[in-house]
């Protein structure tokens, strides 16, 4: 169905072009037009959520060294301020931050090894060594090493 | 301070505590922030972890597990602002911000692993 | 036979009527076939002829015809109509780049930024000093960088590029990479100032969108990455020992 040369009336959900007291150009050429970036631009895409996300773990990572350093000072303090240590760690409000800090701490490793094998490209005679030979034993010691503090941390 | 010759150490921290991080951390977090106070595992006595903690290796770990990550997290957070608010003309305050949180970790640690 | 129709939502700019760009509506029809670039044309032979647009070979080689469909950069040429029935779709100029009209980009740039980055073989016995000698196994270290046709998606998918203007960009920094990899080059030294730099591969984040859009698996991502472990060597070996030999700051 072709309408020979008509146009069809253009709808414009912007707001309509003003015209200018004078056509915008510069010297040379007529001005071009720089799409402003907002600051929610991270917003647009569901890649770029993820992408925000995973750079706020980083706020988690420095959470955990925080307790870990308040965790250190109460246990080289005395039997009384370690349990003041324990029963603020045990109030609901600090058990969900640290819930939420862990998922966080969690992307943070997951994205981590996942992105490892990306950053070096290892070659065998030749043939592209698989992502998953880099990532699998960077998860393996991350099981293992878990396994380890708890290990090691329980049996005090 | 953020200039071609510098960037690649600043890279190489963030990337030395992004690997720490990624692999004793969530350890640390899971044990004493939510399997204890959840009661999933039972309390560690005080003796016990004093004892655990004055040993030179865990001193050292313990050093190594709290600064590095600081530094991962000053490189990060240090774009995030860049990128994310687009602060970009309050880049020496950023810098200073971020790194000054990582150094002066690292020397609190130092202090309590040393002090233990 | 009937032949589904399709709205298409074109950007439209002209700098001497327009203060911003807006969104005019075309019904086109969607022969199975057919391409955005199909669309575009159909409505420049018939609907409105001073639609304003690249294009080239139409199959993907020229790198001329990216446009952002639906916000996800793509080729015109290799993005088929029927896969966004019932419709509609929304065709906008690249992301990240100064609108000349309609969607038609500015890219000058990108080509400084990629002239910078010394695109091509630095040998000191260059220039009919006989054959370069390369196995396979050679070739294979940088070919797959070696695919880009500069269609600048990945510039249009990286937000970097966007919040950053002077950031170098992930087509230049894997093109580099490409000759840096090549085992013909030499130049890899006198790279390195131009890439590790803020500006160069250390302004990357590993967004990774832009190994995601790439029409050609180039994969610049990667190719920044493995050049900041390298740089990354390289820069603390100089920091910590800068008694070595100091590059030619340019």
């Amino acid at each position: 169905m072709s309408r020979a040369g008509q146009a069809p009336a253009p709808i414009r959900p912007m707001p309509a072009p003003q015209q200018e007291t004078a056509p915008t150009y510069t010297e040379f050429h007529p001005r071009w037009y720089r799409p402003p970036i907002s600051t929610y631009w991270w917003l647009d895409k569901s890649a770029y959520v993820k992408f925000i996300l995973r750079e706020l773990s980083s706020v988690a990572v420095a959470w955990t060294v925080a307790l870990l350093l308040v965790q250190i000072r109460a246990i080289s303090r005395g039997g009384d301020a370690y349990t003041r240590f324990l029963h603020r760690m045990s109030s609901p409000w600090m058990i969900a931050i640290n819930i939420i800090a862990f998922a966080f701490l969690l992307l943070h490793s997951i994205t981590w090894f996942n992105l490892a094998p990306k950053a070096m490209a290892v070659r065998v005679r030749g043939i592209r060594v698989p992502g998953l030979l880099i990532s699998g034993p960077q998860y393996v010691a991350w099981i293992a090493i878990t396994a380890i503090i708890f290990a090691i941390v329980l049996t005090r | 301070m953020v200039n071609k010759e510098t960037e690649p150490i600043f890279w190489t921290l963030f990337s030395a505590g992004g690997v720490v991080a990624a692999l004793f951390l969530p350890a640390q977090l899971l044990l004493f922030g939510i399997a204890v106070p959840l009661g999933w595992v039972h309390v560690p006595a005080q003796a016990g972890m004093l004892a655990l903690l004055q040993s030179p290796i865990t001193r050292i770990y313990l050093l190594i597990v709290c600064s590095l990550p600081l530094f991962h997290f000053a490189h990060r957070f240090r774009y995030t602002l860049y990128d994310g608010l687009q602060i970009k003309h309050l880049n020496e305050m950023v810098f200073a911000g971020c790194y000054g949180v990582a150094v002066v970790g690292t020397l609190l640690a130092a202090y309590l692993v040393v002090t233990v | 036979m009937n032949i589904p129709m399709i709205e298409m939502q074109v950007a439209r700019y002209s700098p001497e009527h327009d203060t911003q760009p807006y969104l005019q509506r075309f019904e086109v029809p969607v022969k199975p076939e057919w391409v955005i670039l199909d669309g575009l044309n159909y409505i420049k032979d018939k609907l409105d002829g001073t639609l304003t647009f690249r294009w080239s070979c139409r199959m993907g080689i020229c790198g001329s015809c990216g446009y952002m469909v639906n916000n996800e950069p793509k080729l015109g040429c290799a993005t088929f109509l029927s896969q966004y029935l019932p419709g509609p779709i929304k065709i906008e100029p690249l992301r990240n780049f100064p609108v000349v009209r309609d969607l038609v980009v500015e890219i000058s740039d990108f080509l400084e930024k990629l002239k910078r980055v010394k695109p091509w073989l630095i040998h000191e016995n260059g220039n009919g000093a006989g054959e370069y000698l390369q196995t396979p196994s050679q070739l294979e270290e940088f070919r797959q960088h070696s695919m880009c046709i500069n269609c600048l998606l990945c510039y249009a998918a990286c937000p970097i590029s966007g919040l950053d203007p002077v950031f170098i960009g992930p087509a230049a920094l894997a093109l580099a990479q490409r000759y840096n990899k090549d085992s013909r080059d030499e130049g890899a030294e006198e790279r390195m100032a131009i890439l590790s730099h803020p500006e160069g591969i250390w302004g990357c984040t590993f967004v990774g969108e832009c190994t995601k859009v790439c029409p050609k698996h180039v994969d610049p991502a990667g190719a920044i990455q493995q050049y900041k472990l390298a740089a990354a060597i390289e820069g603390v070996k100089q920091f910590l020992m800068p008694w070595g030999q100091r590059q030619e700051e340019r």
